[in-house]
């Protein structure tokens, strides 16, 4: 079955460091929440009424006109997979973590390419999500539109005139839309400079967050820049305004490492060398330094500084080296100081043979 | 004295948090205090949401509203039976009639958190028929402004004339 395919690969479209500024911009995402008229939100439903959540979605996912915009989708309860292989949807950005928090009565929806995902009965009945590779907002968005069209042939979703699409958290309200960027920053990091940008972001109602979402801190420097305002802004509005803010990182984040490059080209070679012979070479790795080390190579590898280093294998390893995917590929749960070895050498071995 | 993050090196940076009225002390060497800014120093710890949003909630309504109530007590949703105490519990609410059911209670709230009241994003094709007309009309009316601004006086007669028919439309309860 498909599902667990994707569970079995580390790999996923968004990682192929494909389309615009994908030196920076790692990924784009754009989820709607959306609930079914009619039905408490899921916090205060029990296990039976989650399932009637979970069977209309099943009855929209097969209206013919609703499957041909959806591709090919597979549907599965969180309670088949196990704890590994919930947490590796996770490391993959296709589900949130708060999402294993009640794994009973939740099921995801995915479409193979793992573009699209859908999960029941989280914080709302549906929140259905559109992950693309590089800066692609507005196609992320309009993949979204289409989807949610067609499941709205057959489900009565709550809405009013007022305040457009009704959720759990009135946070959410309106457009029920997060559309969010996961940018690279090192050199931002670097000069000590990421802090006045990130202040300005909150000013135009945008938020910074850590690589898994609230409360994660910035591992391998990654931030997730996101909306905060749902209601009261198109939806085309606020991508757009996300798609400006994001524009305006990626020339901060590049001149900052022209800066630092045109300081001190040494330091930033050593930097980025010593990751590659780190990551090349050691013989134990924790999460954190390997998170470190793979930043500083990918800002290498973008800054051309070293060649023959696909950034997607990059990205990809981001995934593969969390503790989740390591122990499916062994076999079963490791201790950490087990795991660390098992992590250097699975590093090692992609990198050997590379050049330099 | 060691840097309680890395317990390695000795501790040069001193921080005091008060939160609450309680007062958290961290020591941490240079390094370590690097590699925190500026995620650490000034901001608060991250706030879970929902107590967030309950605090906030509280605040806006002061002694009317939300939060006077013990968690079980207050108005309740005719729709779902969720009362007040519990959405200031658990800063979520429980149905979509609860935005109805506590319309004036929620308005400041979405203001504060939105800076907005009012829906202007996508409407569903199905089940938003009316939504769709409103939505109609008033992008109708702004183009009306813009003509009579411009003083195209033939186009904005048009604009005029569909804007009645749609009107007339909406008023008989009908459908886009």
């Amino acid at each position: 079955m498909a599902i667990k395919e994707i569970v079995n690969r580390s790999h996923s479209h968004w990682m192929d460091a494909e389309g615009a500024d994908s030196d920076i911009v790692i990924s784009s995402r754009v989820r709607v929440a959306r609930n079914l008229a009619g039905i408490p939100f899921p916090h205060l439903l029990n296990k039976e009424k989650s399932n009637e959540v979970i069977h209309a979605l099943r009855l929209a996912l097969k209206n013919q006109e609703a499957a041909d915009v959806l591709g090919n989708l597979e549907l599965c309860e969180l309670s088949e997979l196990t704890p590994l292989e919930r947490q590796i949807l996770v490391d993959k950005h296709l589900i949130s973590p708060d999402f294993l928090n009640k794994p009973e009565a939740r099921t995801v929806v995915l479409r193979d390419d793992e573009v699209v995902s859908i999960m029941v009965n989280e914080e709302d009945h549906l929140r259905i999500q559109c992950l693309l590779p590089g800066l692609a907002l507005m196609e992320a968005w309009n993949i979204i539109d289409k989807i949610d069209d067609g499941l709205e042939k057959t489900l009565d979703y709550a809405f009013c005139e007022k305040l457009g699409y009704l959720t759990s958290c009135p946070t959410n309200v309106g457009t029920g839309m997060r559309a969010s960027v996961m940018l690279h920053l090192p050199a931002l990091k670097l000069t000590k400079q990421l802090y006045g940008v990130l202040n300005a972001l909150g000013k135009l109602g945008l938020t910074v967050r850590g690589l898994y979402g609230e409360g994660t801190e910035a591992l391998g420097d990654l931030y997730q820049i996101s909306n905060q305002i749902t209601l009261g802004q198109s939806e085309e509005d606020i991508t757009n305004n996300l798609i400006s803010s994001t524009r305006q990182i990626i020339a901060q984040e590049r001149a900052a490492r022209q800066v630092l490059y045109q300081k001190g080209a040494q330091a930033v070679e050593d930097r980025v060398y010593r990751a590659y012979g780190t990551l090349k070479y050691a013989r134990i790795l924790t999460s954190e330094e390997a998170m470190r080390h793979i930043s500083d190579l990918r800002l290498g590898v973008a800054m051309k500084i070293i060649p023959g280093i696909r950034v997607s294998l990059l990205n990809e390893l981001m995934v593969k080296i969390r503790p989740a995917f390591l122990s499916k590929i062994f076999g079963r749960e490791m201790t950490p100081p087990e795991r660390d070895v098992y992590r250097a050498g699975l590093v090692r071995k992609e990198f050997a043979g590379l050049p330099c | 004295m060691l840097c309680d993050r890395c317990g390695q090196r000795q501790a040069t940076v001193h921080l005091t948090e008060i939160t609450n009225g309680y007062k958290k002390e961290t020591h941490l060497c240079q390094f370590c205090a690097n590699e925190i800014q500026p995620q650490g120093f000034g901001f608060p710890p991250q706030l879970n949401l929902h107590h967030f949003l309950a605090g906030l909630l509280n605040h806006e309504l002061g002694g009317v509203g939300f939060g006077q109530q013990p968690a079980t007590g207050g108005d309740k949703c005719t729709s779902c039976g969720m009362s007040e105490g519990q959405i200031m519990k658990h800063g979520l609410l429980g149905c979509g009639h609860c935005y109805t059911h506590f319309e004036e209670k929620l308005q400041p709230l979405l203001r504060r958190i939105h800076g907005n009241t009012r829906h202007t994003g996508k409407v569903p094709g199905r089940t938003g028929g009316r939504a769709r007309l409103v939505k109609e009309i008033e992008k109708l009316k702004s183009q009306l402004k813009e003509a009579v601004s411009r003083e195209e006086f033939e186009r904005a007669a048009q604009l005029r004339d569909a804007i009645r028919d749609l009107e007339k439309t909406l008023e008989e309860g009908g459908e886009a």
